[in-house]
């Protein structure tokens, strides 16, 4: 005696069922949850640009945000310009911080116009210029908010990832990491761009050398160590025009 | 109560889903480097095994036989992505935290072989039992292989320096007397040896869980 649920029309009627109540729930969910979502990533773009220029309340040795209510009055209490470029033009746009990089990465492959947001802070008197950088880890996306002063040197870096492996490559996020490209050089000495590489084996573990472009990798961690080196290559280099017409102009 | 018991016992030693069921082992190499992480996914696995055992269990009248391993696929991971969702809308660091491991937990076979082994054939309290127990099995060894791994392959538990500072120039602890971590315990093909091993001293004591 063949059972009810053996059925081939109940199973395709259970199939179609399933689908559309597991479809509405996730739908439902997923556009009931989005306004709350898309308010924690704003305020998370701006304590990842707020903690690569040292405004932060890091504990021991782990990297802590400022909370989510502070972040935007400190926001704005430390950032004074929002800057995007445009084909080499500066211009002014309070929302520069919303700016999908992803998309900018795109366009800029389709041979659009690549907008670059360029974020400037001002803390204890010194200038930082605020970056973000995007690239591929090992599995998925990371990316990144690199502080610099105006002669490309780093003042504080922030790097988050989609999926990197933990205890391995999740590990750029972490203070032991982070920190150490704090004082590295992106320009070497005759001021051509060089980028920060994450080097293996460079005898340099305390990264105690701040101009030679080295930091130490991760062990473990190859291929993301390599993606973090490619994004700053990549992306930062864009931003060389405005540092050189920065230093032409004092 | 005896049988219930036995559900959430069994699997901690002599029915482990990893060490005798050899299920799970992907991500038990995978995110085993360190002793955090390893916590962190069991907790997960713990509340998805035990809330999707409950769930397949309920329908495990209802479900057509032919097409009974896509049902608890879209299960398990409709629940993984609610979970994804609240906690990215009320809890957005955990979700953070917890977004790596959202991909290994639907692809987590412990999940589905008790789907399958289990919930499909019982009610839902035992069901719920057998998802405890089986998730607190693999935490058991998850933590054991993280433990070892952290602590040999960077001197650290919990990301707390334990045997002394490795750094040239500032040696202190063991390392002062030349030890050095070992990278390669980083390496999954370690988290594999340290299985290895757990299996071997299990099977040494009871022998009754060799096969031929």
């Amino acid at each position: 005696m063949e059972k009810r649920t053996d059925k081939n029309s109940y199973t395709i009627l259970f199939a179609i069922g399933m689908v559309f109540v597991v479809g509405a729930l996730l739908a439902y969910l997923a556009s009931a949850l989005k306004p709350r979502i898309t308010e924690n990533q704003r305020l998370e773009k701006q304590q990842n640009i707020l903690y690569a220029m040292g405004v932060n309340n890091n504990e021991g040795t782990s990297a802590v945000f400022v909370s989510t209510e502070e972040a935007p009055e400190l926001f704005d209490q430390y950032i004074k310009q929002q800057l995007v470029i445009e084909n080499g033009e500066v211009k002014q746009d309070t929302t520069a911080y919303l700016i999908d990089v992803k998309k900018q990465q795109a366009n800029a492959k389709a041979g659009k116009v690549r907008r670059l947001p360029l974020f400037v802070g001002e803390k204890d008197g010194k200038t930082f210029y605020i970056a973000p950088i995007r690239g591929k880890g090992l599995w998925d996306a990371i990316w990144g908010y690199v502080a610099l002063d105006e002669n490309m040197i780093v003042q504080g870096a922030y790097f988050d990832h989609k999926g990197e492996t933990p205890g391995l490559g999740a590990n750029i996020k972490q203070r032991f990491f982070m920190d150490d490209f704090i004082g590295e050089h992106l320009l070497n000495d005759k001021g051509a761009f060089k980028g920060i590489v994450v080097a293996k084996g460079n005898a340099d573990p305390k990264n105690v050398n701040k101009t030679d472009n080295e930091v130490d990798a991760i062990a473990g961690a190859t291929i993301t160590g390599d993606g973090v080196t490619a994004m700053i290559r990549k992306d930062l280099k864009l931003y060389l025009p405005y540092f050189q017409n920065l230093k032409n102009k004092q | 109560m005896g049988k219930d018991s036995k559900l959430i016992l069994d699997p901690l030693a002599d029915n482990n889903p990893i060490t005798i069921q050899v299920l799970g082992i992907c991500s038990a190499l995978a995110i085993t480097a360190e002793l955090e992480a390893s916590i962190v996914m069991s907790i997960s696995v713990l509340f998805v095994l035990a809330v999707g055992n409950v769930v397949i269990s309920l329908m495990r009248n209802i479900i057509p036989s032919k097409i009974r391993i896509i049902v608890q696929l879209i299960v398990v991971a409709t629940l993984v992505i609610i979970v994804d969702l609240v906690l990215k809308a009320f809890a957005y660091e955990l979700s953070k935290t917890l977004s790596v491991f959202v991909g290994l937990i639907i692809t987590n076979c412990i999940i589905m072989g008790r789907f399958e082994a289990f919930a499909l054939g019982n009610s839902p309290w035992r069901s719920f039992l057998d998802g405890i127990g089986n998730s607190l099995g693999y935490a058991v060894i998850l933590i054991i292989v993280g433990f070892f791994r952290e602590l040999l392959g960077s001197g650290t538990l919990l990301g707390i320096p334990v045997l002394g500072n490795p750094i040239p120039g500032e040696l202190s602890g063991l390392y002062a007397y030349g030890y050095e971590n070992n990278g390669f315990m980083l390496l999954s093909p370690m988290a594999l040896i340290v299985v290895g091993i757990i299996i071997w001293v299990q099977r040494t004591k009871n022998k009754a869980l060799i096969e031929d």
